[in-house]
């Protein structure tokens, strides 16, 4: 995004297949006097379209890998080049700016606002785009639709089931058309039975062009998943299936 | 497109605000109360202020009045049958007023005397009130029939009178009865005119006015009444000797008014030995009555800014409870990609909405209440446009002001602490 670092920018421009890459990120926080390294240089390229399980321990560092991922934070040191540009350059409304406009997340607990209805829950992304209303509505059912919702609209997220909560925020986490979808957990509050439907539905978004990636510790969601990054102690352990793209 | 996102953002805000009623209806109280005290304050200040600057300003800014009193009494011989009283404003002071003070532009003497009267078979005690021309320039009583007093009558020495309607009424008198003649103590006077009467409760005319009043060239009263009153107090009958009970002294300007009032009370401070005259100036009555109200203004501003700022840090107090409260929802909100200033015009948004409507209903509440006082307590009030801007501009300000550290704090939440709270 600024001339300081020219070299990235053309590199990832020169590189479309990527969608996101990791170069050399760390993460530290403090804690007092204390310094804990959530990431100790990671570098990783996401290759457009491809699905993604990070696994690993309690603690190896999947959760600020994807609050990274996601712009909700930025490496101590390294670069994050998403869709071309230098998360690391960014300015807390620029951040807010990327995840409308290149992310949609999806939470373990769903995170639905319980005062909206099903229908202002998908319209979140699109008011903040700002849609007029005529046109924010129509989508949002087209949305809702798509995932076998088109009949609850109106209705409360209390008034869901599990399922049919979490297919909400998939719904909502499509509203902005995003390139890449974040997934936490996203079948850890639900049965098996309803989250395997779930992970049928990120399967046939993943096979219609979205890059997913998705944090879990289960081996049969991470079997969803065409590529399973193994993060130890804020490190990449090992990656199963392909080599991502060239980074 | 910005300005369809406002208009959304605050049907967001009142969305919001819904879903609590009763916490919003409570927090909005305090800047209904603040408000609505406010109005009905100002209100009722201005309607009283306004009724005693109007009776001031009856009395005309450029006048010095000047009234008669009975000094105190000096106790030896005014028991005596003999005894005389001697007091009060004589017509030589007018004669020096005038001569006297170049800025003085007219000098209105009052003599006043109780006489019974009769017209036909109609009795009614008058007070006769012997003046000049000038007196009906300064009072300017609308005429219902014939004329009032004029110079010829002064130097042709004409014994005529001019009635009240109320007066006339007693009377029976009508526009048939100019040209006749009515007796007054013992003397016939020519009816010349009817005016009308000063509604008692209006007030402030210079003479304190009395609805049996009758006016009459001065010159003529004195020739044929004299200055000797008797009166009767406990069983003995006092002789008293007044020549003026009132001089009205109108100055060319009213810059000059102050200074001419303290040099004529000067005067005739030196000219006695006790004090047996009353100096009055409207004008500087109406600059007390305009500090007291500036005074007045200033403790009703100084409650209503408590009022407002009770209600303000009543609205504070429940906005960061709500910030507290929806955490999470601010959390969700940022991850989605809301910029903080978007996090903050929402809350704000709120807590405007939530003081604007708290100020319209106290706006209501304040034209309600003098509306309730006048009726009830038939006071006088008067609802100041300016004081409804006043005051819905003070809350919308109050909303500002209070409400924007609780929707800075919601736009400064760190998104990922935010979506973990519980
Ligand atoms: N906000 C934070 N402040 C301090 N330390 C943190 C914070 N978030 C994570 N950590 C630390 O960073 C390391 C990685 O944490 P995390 O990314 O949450 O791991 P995981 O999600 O794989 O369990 C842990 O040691 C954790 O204690
Ligand atoms: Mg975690």
């Amino acid at each position: 995004m600024t001339d300081t670092v020219p070299d990235i920018r053309e590199k990832a421009l020169s590189e479309p297949s990527c969608v996101a890459e990791f170069r050399d990120v760390t993460k530290v926080y403090h804690m007092g006097t204390q310094e804990v390294s959530a990431l100790a240089g990671v570098s990783i390229a996401f290759e457009r379209g491809s699905f993604w399980a990070i696994m690993g321990p309690s603690g190896s560092g999947k959760s600020t890998m994807l609050n990274l991922l996601g712009c909700l934070d930025r490496p101590s040191s390294g670069h994050y080049i998403l869709e071309g540009g230098d998360v690391g350059q960014l300015d807390d409304d620029q951040l807010s700016e990327f995840r409308l406009r290149h992310l949609g997340f999806i939470f373990q607990s769903f995170n639905l606002i319980p005062q909206l209805t099903v229908q202002e829950n998908i319209e979140l992304p699109l008011f903040y785009l700002g849609y007029d209303a005529g046109r924010s509505a129509a989508l949002a059912a087209e949305l809702a639709e798509r995932v076998d919702l088109g009949a609850r609209l109106q209705h409360k997220p209390s008034e869901l089931s599990g399922g049919q909560q979490q297919r909400v925020a998939i719904a909502r986490a499509l509203a902005n058309d995003p390139p890449i979808l974040l997934a936490d957990e996203p079948t850890g509050n639900l049965d098996s039975a309803t989250g395997t439907q779930i992970m049928h539905l990120l399967t046939e978004l993943n096979e219609q062009g979205k890059t997913i990636i998705m944090v879990t510790h289960e081996n049969e969601i991470a079997a969803y998943a065409g590529r399973r990054l193994h993060m130890r102690d804020g490190r990449i352990e090992r990656i199963e299936g392909g080599d991502g793209c060239a980074g | 497109m910005r300005r369809v996102r406002i208009i959304r953002n605050i049907g967001l805000g009142i969305k919001n605000l819904l879903l609590h009623k009763l916490r919003s209806f409570l927090t909005m109280l305090g800047v209904v109360f603040g408000v609505g005290s406010v109005v009905a304050m100002l209100a009722v200040g201005e309607g009283a202020s306004a009724e005693a600057l109007e009776q001031i300003r009856r009395l005309g800014s450029n006048n010095i009045i000047i009234t008669t009193i009975r000094p105190v009494e000096e106790g030896v011989g005014a028991s005596s049958p003999s005894f005389m009283s001697i007091y009060g404003l004589l017509y030589e002071d007018e004669t020096r007023i005038r001569k006297s003070f170049s800025s003085v532009e007219h000098t209105v003497p009052v003599k006043l005397i109780r006489k019974e009267s009769r017209l036909g078979d109609k009795r009614l005690e008058l007070r006769v009130v012997g003046t000049v021309p000038d007196w009906f320039q300064l009072v300017r009583r609308p005429i219902v029939a014939g004329r009032v007093i004029r110079e010829e009558d002064i130097e042709g020495r004409a014994g005529v009178v001019v009635l009240t309607e109320f007066g006339a009424r007693r009377l029976l008198a009508t526009e048939h009865t100019i040209g006749q003649l009515l007796r007054i103590g013992g003397e016939y006077f020519e009816v010349i005119g009817i005016v009308q009467s000063e509604e008692a409760s209006a007030g402030g005319v210079q003479t304190p006015d009395e609805e049996v009043d009758a006016y009459a060239p001065l010159n003529v009263v004195r020739e044929r009444f004299g200055d000797i009153y008797s009166r009767r107090t406990a069983g003995s009958r006092i002789r008293e000797l007044v020549e003026l009970h009132q001089l009205i002294v109108q100055v060319r300007s009213v810059e000059e008014v102050e200074a001419v009032a303290a040099g004529i009370d000067h005067m005739l401070e030196r000219s006695r030995r006790r004090k047996d005259y009353q100096m009055s100036v409207p004008l500087a009555l109406l600059r007390q009555a305009e500090a007291t109200k500036r005074t007045f203004n200033i403790v009703l501003g100084s409650i209503a800014g408590i009022s407002l700022l009770v209600g303000g840090i009543g609205i504070m107090n429940i906005m960061l409870a709500s910030v507290t409260e929806r955490t999470r929802e601010i959390g969700i909100r940022r991850a989605i990609g809301a910029k903080r200033m978007q996090i903050v015009g929402q809350f704000l948004v709120e807590t405007i909405v939530l003081s604007m409507i708290g100020g319209l209903i106290g706006v209501a509440v304040g034209i309600l209440i003098p509306a309730l006082i006048t009726y009830f307590a038939g006071m006088h009030t008067i609802v100041s446009p300016q004081s409804i801007f006043l005051s819905v501009g003070i809350s919308m300000a109050v909303g500002i002001v209070f409400g924007i550290y609780p929707a800075i704090r919601a736009s400064n939440l760190d998104p990922i602490v935010a979506l973990r709270h519980e």
